[in-house]
């Protein structure tokens, strides 16, 4: 369900909230710039939180040694007396230059975030399904085959083949059994390694004819017209076989992609966003590419550099911001942070 | 230095000579001479862009610890000898081993 649309005006929009998206927001307030974070994460903190929240780094200066979290929560910290504003749990789909330069921005939740400087901080990017090599796959995507089960009600009493042999693809096999008119699902190997009681009941269901379950086997082509139909399984070195299939949903876990951001126009090399070295800035004027997500010669994916990188570009973008200013050059020892 | 042998994707076998000392990981070295491996993550098991076929020298490396096998697990098309290249540290012991380029990402 869409919520009620939300009109966000700020001075810079960051597309990222991990350490270095987190920073950014420290340097453009020390300038003065307001700033607005976007996450399609439910939480601040990228990469440290949701992956390694309790393990030690060790090459943050001054911290001889810091776990991921605490880090998050001091950044929180440092950033809170410049009150940026965060959309967290949206996705920043589209991308649109407006004639003054400004930049606005919309969600997949239809928040709109209108901004006179884009900051990307994606990190690795966004985590989307990871797609087996299978005939026909991209031509029936919508028409049958899904990467994640969203309403199940939608396959009921159909036939349902699944594949993979993660904890979701066991789960699913085991949740729609009751539902499907006949579940299928494909393994390529002869073991799981997820939940061995869901492991058990999968085995189970097989054993009483509820579901087919197909060892060392891969779905190799998928057929139909329009929507799909039946797919081919390639089973140990048997000839291939054919099984009747209105719904195809592979799982096989998720995968860091740069997601929507390749579509905005910018020059993308292998999956980063090549800048300027010396202030980060992309091909389009007035975005900027800071922290994993950004190539130039010599580049270390570094907290570290990643915080460099901040500085300069919030430095940089001061211009579009205050365009009849000057910027003149402060220490936080002389001057101190001056809240908003 | 060690040799390895590289068989790409579209079937191209190539020999990699890397210095014996150069304490980096597969991933690492495949990237550096151009190797269509992306390693998104950075070495840290989570987006598999590296997952190579070790066809010859397996028995050398040390075995894949949890995270690895979680992530080889939920991969595609791998098999017995697929690994994540992040999770292989080079040295003498690997001379001479055999890898196909896998990428199941």
């Amino acid at each position: 369900m869409m919520k009620a649309q939300e009109n966000i005006e700020t001075d810079i929009c960051i597309v990222g909230a991990g350490p270095v998206g987190l920073f950014a927001v420290f340097e453009a307030g020390l300038l003065k710039m307001r700033c607005h974070l976007v996450d399609a994460l439910p939480q601040v903190g990228g990469q440290l939180s949701e992956i390694y929240p309790h393990k030690p780094i060790y090459d943050i200066p001054g911290y001889p040694r810091i776990l991921g979290q605490e880090l998050v929560d001091k950044l929180v910290e440092q950033i809170n007396p410049f009150r940026p504003g965060f959309t967290l749990g949206e996705r920043v789909e589209a991308m649109e230059k407006k004639e003054d330069g400004s930049l606005l921005l919309m969600t997949n939740e239809g928040t709109a975030i209108h901004a006179r400087v884009l900051v990307i901080a994606g990190g690795l990017g966004c985590f989307e399904p990871r797609k087996p090599a299978v005939d026909g796959l991209a031509e029936f995507e919508g028409k049958g085959v899904t990467y994640m089960v969203r309403n199940p009600e939608a396959l009921r009493d159909r036939n349902i083949v699944l594949a993979g042999g993660g904890d979701s693809a066991l789960d699913w096999t085991i949740f729609l059994a009751d539902i499907a008119a006949k579940v299928t699902l494909v393994h390529r190997g002869d073991t799981f390694r997820g939940s061995p009681d869901s492991a058990a009941k999968v085995f189970g269901l097989a054993k009483a004819g509820k579901i087919d379950l197909l060892l060392h086997s891969n779905v190799m082509k998928l057929h139909g017209e329009g929507h799909l139909r039946e797919l081919s399984v390639l089973t140990g070195q048997q000839p291939q076989i054919t099984i009747p299939a209105d719904h195809f949903i592979p799982l096989f876990g998720l995968t860091p992609k740069l997601g929507p951001i390749a579509e905005w126009g910018l020059d993308i090399c292998q999956s980063a966003i090549p800048v300027e070295p010396s202030d980060y800035a992309t091909s389009i004027e007035r975005i900027y590419a800071i922290g994993d997500i950004n190539a130039y010669p010599g580049k270390l994916k570094l907290i570290l550099c990643g915080f460099h990188e901040a500085a300069l570009a919030m430095q940089s973008a001061f211009k579009y911001v205050f365009p009849e200013e000057k910027l003149s050059f402060k220490y936080t020892t002389v001057y101190g942070i001056n809240a908003f | 230095m060690i040799t390895i042998v590289i068989i790409g994707r579209d079937g191209y076998r190539e020999q990699l000579e890397v210095p014996i000392n150069i304490n980096l990981s597969l991933m690492e070295v495949l990237r550096a001479a151009g190797y269509p491996v992306p390693g998104t993550c950075g070495g840290i098991a989570l987006c598999a862009t590296c997952a190579v076929d070790v066809l010859s020298g397996n028995e050398n490396l040390s075995p894949a610890l949890d995270q690895e096998l979680d992530m080889l697990d939920t991969l595609p098309e791998s098999n017995g000898d697929t690994r994540l290249a992040c999770q292989i540290r080079l040295g003498p012991a690997l001379d001479g081993m055999v890898i196909r380029l896998n990428g199941s990402a």
